[in-house]
């Protein structure tokens, strides 16, 4: 009788899987754990871009910028611009989710259309309606201005006040065909029976809409906002491209300020200490991901 | 009545989203003088092609700018950081779905949210580290740090898509004979040969709309990818060349889209964790 | 209360016929099984007297209403239960059953009460504050039918409510649905691939195939006297056995058929009765505990491989070994004759 093959190294999995696992987690813990470890030691540091220093400057640069008023209207601008387009966005995308789960002619192309704002780059977005905002020949004022709506100017993005809705019809815009086929995925994971059930019921299309689909879809919705606002707090190429944080710093974002002063300024400690600003965003983000993970996983929907 | 509405509607939803690309595509064939028309003059219509349309601003992004130029930077990068991220993603991913067990799925998730960490947080200590490293100003930066977008949300990826691949294949393979190892080699990558295709995808995808870790780490213009490139610097003083502009917005936008289009649903049950069937 | 007509029902999918021209009379207050396998039709059938498809020709009548045009399902009387039952899975059971009563405005006091009535009635009323999530198949299922029961329907339809079910609770389930019909006796549509569960339940059934009406009859015509072998070998549990039996007082191209538990050994039989007698060349004997199934091949025939079934009760102890051949018979009132072409039932 001949001895069974010996387990190899080739067979422990344990070991496998260690190692098909170990560049992964290398590159995430030494090129993001690290570095975000780093990103909130900066801000108590003097570190500068030109020399590699790092000295401990305690709570200074958090003192520095919270009497700063170009931050507070940074950090005011952060939420107004993801608040606005989020909400903005939730709206429309629930509207087109409604009207693209229906069949109609064209459909394919009209979703193709639809997904263009999201395909194509921030930044190259962002130029494009930088033209389209353009104080000269901007073609939204054309528009306006034709149909009888428009009677002045609007300086889009020469204006406080305007420069900011630019900036929130832009977020809005480039976000909403993510959220809307997020959406339309949720409404087809319903499942068909339950939808028939309420028509046999009696439910009307607004009391389906409202009472049974929409709770539904309550989880689906909820990635659909959390990942618009990580997109939308965190980022810094529409605004730097529209406005660059003007006119006169009355629109800068947290993202762009501290762009503007760790990066272009070489102040790395301030730039952090402004960056860090953005964890708020990002743990309420997190904590609704693992609240909706834990309730698919415990099949809360069925 | 009810689909008049319905049409109606979809018509703004898709005019909405449109118009920019269609003004980008007016604006790259415009003769100049169609084009440099204040908007007050209601006289002339922008919309359209009062004068015929010209081919001389692509002439002049293809052959008087570093158009070119950035896109072979950025296909450098994209063919660079797309290979990382297959070696290094996929191999992760299979690892957490078939080989370490319950706490796998838990790491998975915790490596999923490294994706949500942003740039404009960790570009600050970025850009220390690339001085350090003395990379700065070169595509080996971003060849660096892009894999720490793609590589968290391809692993996780990879990782469900594995969930709907049966793996009675696999336990097949090991009775017939394979031991792990073979099996891993020989037989699970015909099984997600999709799933390495969407990681492609996704990397190239991210490279091409990427901007801030360019802005930053970039300053020499023939370095740029396009991302970078065609907003910051197709400028002359202070005047930018607008037809040009938008031809290269074009031509980046379109197959971008249509990739896009086919694999949206793969990034969808990407994004949802799965909580959507695709 | 209502009967329901159906006449020359149509339903087709591009090139498919899922419904190939149905005509029925459901008799007000019957109890109605559509039997067939997957793609017979008969799921699509239900589906088009609920209003969930449209007809894509011919007539339904709901009591003196005909609504095969544009009526939608709420306005048909009917109430329907589903085979994932399909409850609300974010509204307790009490709102799962209020919700049809909550669509027609019923004033919220109404509501209560009937909700607690039908509650009652299926014995769930301990359950009326749960979620879906926290009830047994069979709990939900109780729930489905209550949901159903408010809407004081004309017509009950239901969709395989059983197959969900683990298999000893069906057993029970099928009593508890058919007393409860029995007792409200409202017409009642019911579709199942069971056969089993429709000779149960029915009082007639319809089985189906490709769209088609094979025969609509009561659970005895439906097994003694069936109308094709489709039918023959669809109803029964083993199916009917069909051999071309060689026998020259047989018209050509004409298959016998019986049923396995009137085929016996032949000394079991007495000795005045008329038989029709095989040699069985016995394959293997399955012990089934209140029944044996005993396979084996009969020589003559026109296909001597074909496998025939008999199906001994334990109380015939005869031993049968296997690998014999053995006397067996089948009365000649219990065999029936088939056109081997069309299947068609020859009556000579």
């Amino acid at each position: 009788m001949t001895l069974p093959p010996r387990r190899t190294f080739a067979d422990r999995e344990e070991v496998l899987g260690a190692v098909m696992l170990a560049p992964a987690l290398a590159y995430v813990i030494l090129l993001v754990g690290v570095p975000f470890v780093f990103a909130i030691l900066l801000g108590f540091s003097n570190a500068t871009a030109g020399s590699l220093s790092f000295g401990w400057a305690g709570l200074h640069n958090y003192r520095a910028i919270l009497d700063d008023p170009i931050f507070l209207r940074a950090l005011r601008n952060s939420v107004i611009v993801t608040v606005g387009s989020q909400v903005l966005v939730v709206i429309l995308a629930t509207a087109a989710a409604q009207v693209f789960r229906a069949a109609f002619h064209g459909k394919r192309f009209a979703r193709f259309v639809l997904l263009l704002p999201w395909a194509v780059p921030v930044s190259l977005a962002a130029i494009a309606w930088t033209w389209i905002f353009d104080s000269t020949f901007s073609v939204i004022n054309w528009t306006l201005k034709a149909v009888g709506l428009l009677h002045g100017w609007l300086y889009w993005l020469g204006d406080p006040a305007l420069a900011l809705l630019a900036i929130i019809i832009v977020q809005a815009w480039r976000i909403f065909p993510f959220a809307t086929v997020i959406v339309l995925a949720g409404l087809s994971s319903i499942p068909q029976e339950i939808v028939e059930a309420a028509i046999v019921d009696g439910a009307g299309f607004w009391r389906r809409l409202l009472v049974v689909e929409l709770p539904l879809l309550m989880p689906v919705v909820a990635v659909a906002v959390l990942f618009g606002v990580v997109y939308t707090a965190t980022d810094l190429g529409v605004v730097y491209i529209l406005t660059g944080g003007g006119p006169a710093n009355t629109t800068h974002v947290l993202p762009t300020l501290a762009f503007q002063r760790g990066i272009l300024g070489a102040d790395l400690g301030q730039g952090a200490a402004i960056a860090v600003f953005l964890l708020p965003f990002l743990i309420v983000v997190a904590i609704g991901m693992l609240r909706l993970a834990h309730r698919t996983e415990v099949g809360g929907a069925q | 009545m009810k689909r008049v509405a319905l049409y109606a509607a979809a018509l703004g939803f898709v005019v909405f989203a449109g118009f920019p690309f269609y003004w980008m595509l007016v604006t790259s064939f415009k003769q100049n003088r169609d084009l440099y028309v204040g908007a007050s003059d209601l006289s002339h219509i922008p919309w359209i092609f009062n004068d015929p349309p010209t081919l001389e601003h692509v002439k002049l992004l293809l052959g008087q700018t570093d158009f070119p130029r950035w896109v072979l930077n950025t296909l450098v990068v994209v063919v660079a950081v797309a290979v990382i991220t297959v070696a290094v993603a996929v191999p992760a991913g299979y690892s957490l779905a078939r080989l370490v067990g319950r706490w796998g799925e838990r790491m998975g998730m915790g490596i999923f949210f490294t994706y949500l960490i942003p740039p404009t947080l960790l570009f600050v200590p970025f850009s220390r580290l690339i001085s350090l490293l003395g990379l700065q100003d070169s595509l080996g930066a971003l060849i660096l740090i892009y894999p720490t977008m793609t590589i968290p949300f391809c692993t996780w990826l990879v990782m469900g898509f594995l969930r709907s691949v049966p793996w009675e294949i696999e336990e097949q393979a090991m009775i017939d004979g394979y031991s792990r190892l073979a099996v891993i080699l020989k037989v699970a990558p015909r099984l997600i040969v999709p799933g390495i295709l969407t990681v492609v995808v996704f990397s190239f995808t991210l490279v091409l709309q990427e901007f801030v870790y360019a802005l930053t780490f970039i300053s020499s213009v023939n370095k740029m990818t396009v991302s970078l490139g065609v907003p910051i610097a197709l400028v002359r003083g202070d005047v930018y060349h607008w037809g040009a502009l938008m031809a290269a917005a074009l031509f980046t936008s379109i197959p971008l889209a249509i990739i896009y289009n086919a694999f949206i649903d793969r990034f969808i049950q990407g994004f949802t964790m799965g909580a959507v069937k695709g | 209360m209502a009967g329901i007509e159906i006449r020359s029902l149509r339903k087709h999918f591009g090139d498919l016929h899922a419904v190939d021209g149905v005509d029925l009379s459901i008799r007000d207050g019957e109890f109605l099984v559509l039997l067939g396998s997957s793609g017979s039709g008969k799921t699509t059938l239900l589906r088009m007297i609920a209003g969930l498809e449209r007809p894509t020709s011919g007539e339904i009548h709901i009591g003196d209403q005909r609504v095969d045009g544009d009526v939608p399902p709420r306005a048909r009387g009917i109430a329907m239960v589903f085979q994932s039952y399909a409850l609300y899975p974010h509204r307790t059971v009490f709102q799962n059953i209020a919700f049809p009563l909550e669509a027609s405005r019923t004033p919220r006091k109404q509501i209560e009460e009937k909700v607690r009535w039908a509650a009652e009635l299926f014995s769930i009323t301990r359950y009326l504050d749960r979620y879906p999530r926290q009830l047994s198949g069979g709990e939900r299922q109780r729930v489905a039918l209550c949901r159903a029961l408010v809407r004081d329907p004309k017509v009950f339809l239901l969709d395989e409510p059983l197959a969900n079910l683990d298999a000893k609770l069906r057993n029970t389930a099928r009593d508890d649905l058919k007393r409860f019909q029995r007792q409200i006796q409202t017409t009642t549509v019911y579709v199942t691939h069971d056969q089993v569960e429709a000779m149960g339940l029915g009082d007639r059934i319809v089985v189906m195939e490709h769209g088609k009406v094979r025969q609509v009859g009561t659970p005895q015509e439906v097994y003694e006297d069936p109308v094709d072998t489709f039918v023959a070998t669809f109803v029964g549990q083993p199916p009917m056995n069909l051999l071309d039996a060689g026998d020259p007082s047989l018209p050509p191209r004409t298959l016998t058929g019986f049923r396995p538990e009137h085929f016996l050994p032949q000394s079991v039989f007495g000795a005045g009765e008329d038989l029709r007698t095989f040699r069985f060349a016995v394959r293997r004997v399955e012990y089934l505990g209140s029944d044996r199934y005993v396979y084996g091949s009969v020589a003559g025939t026109g296909a001597p491989d074909a496998t025939i079934i008999a199906k001994l009760p334990a109380t015939i102890a005869l031993v049968i070994p296997e690998g014999e051949t053995h006397d067996f018979a089948v009365p000649r009132r219990a065999l029936r004759y088939f056109d081997a072409t069309t299947g068609l039932r020859r009556t000579a």
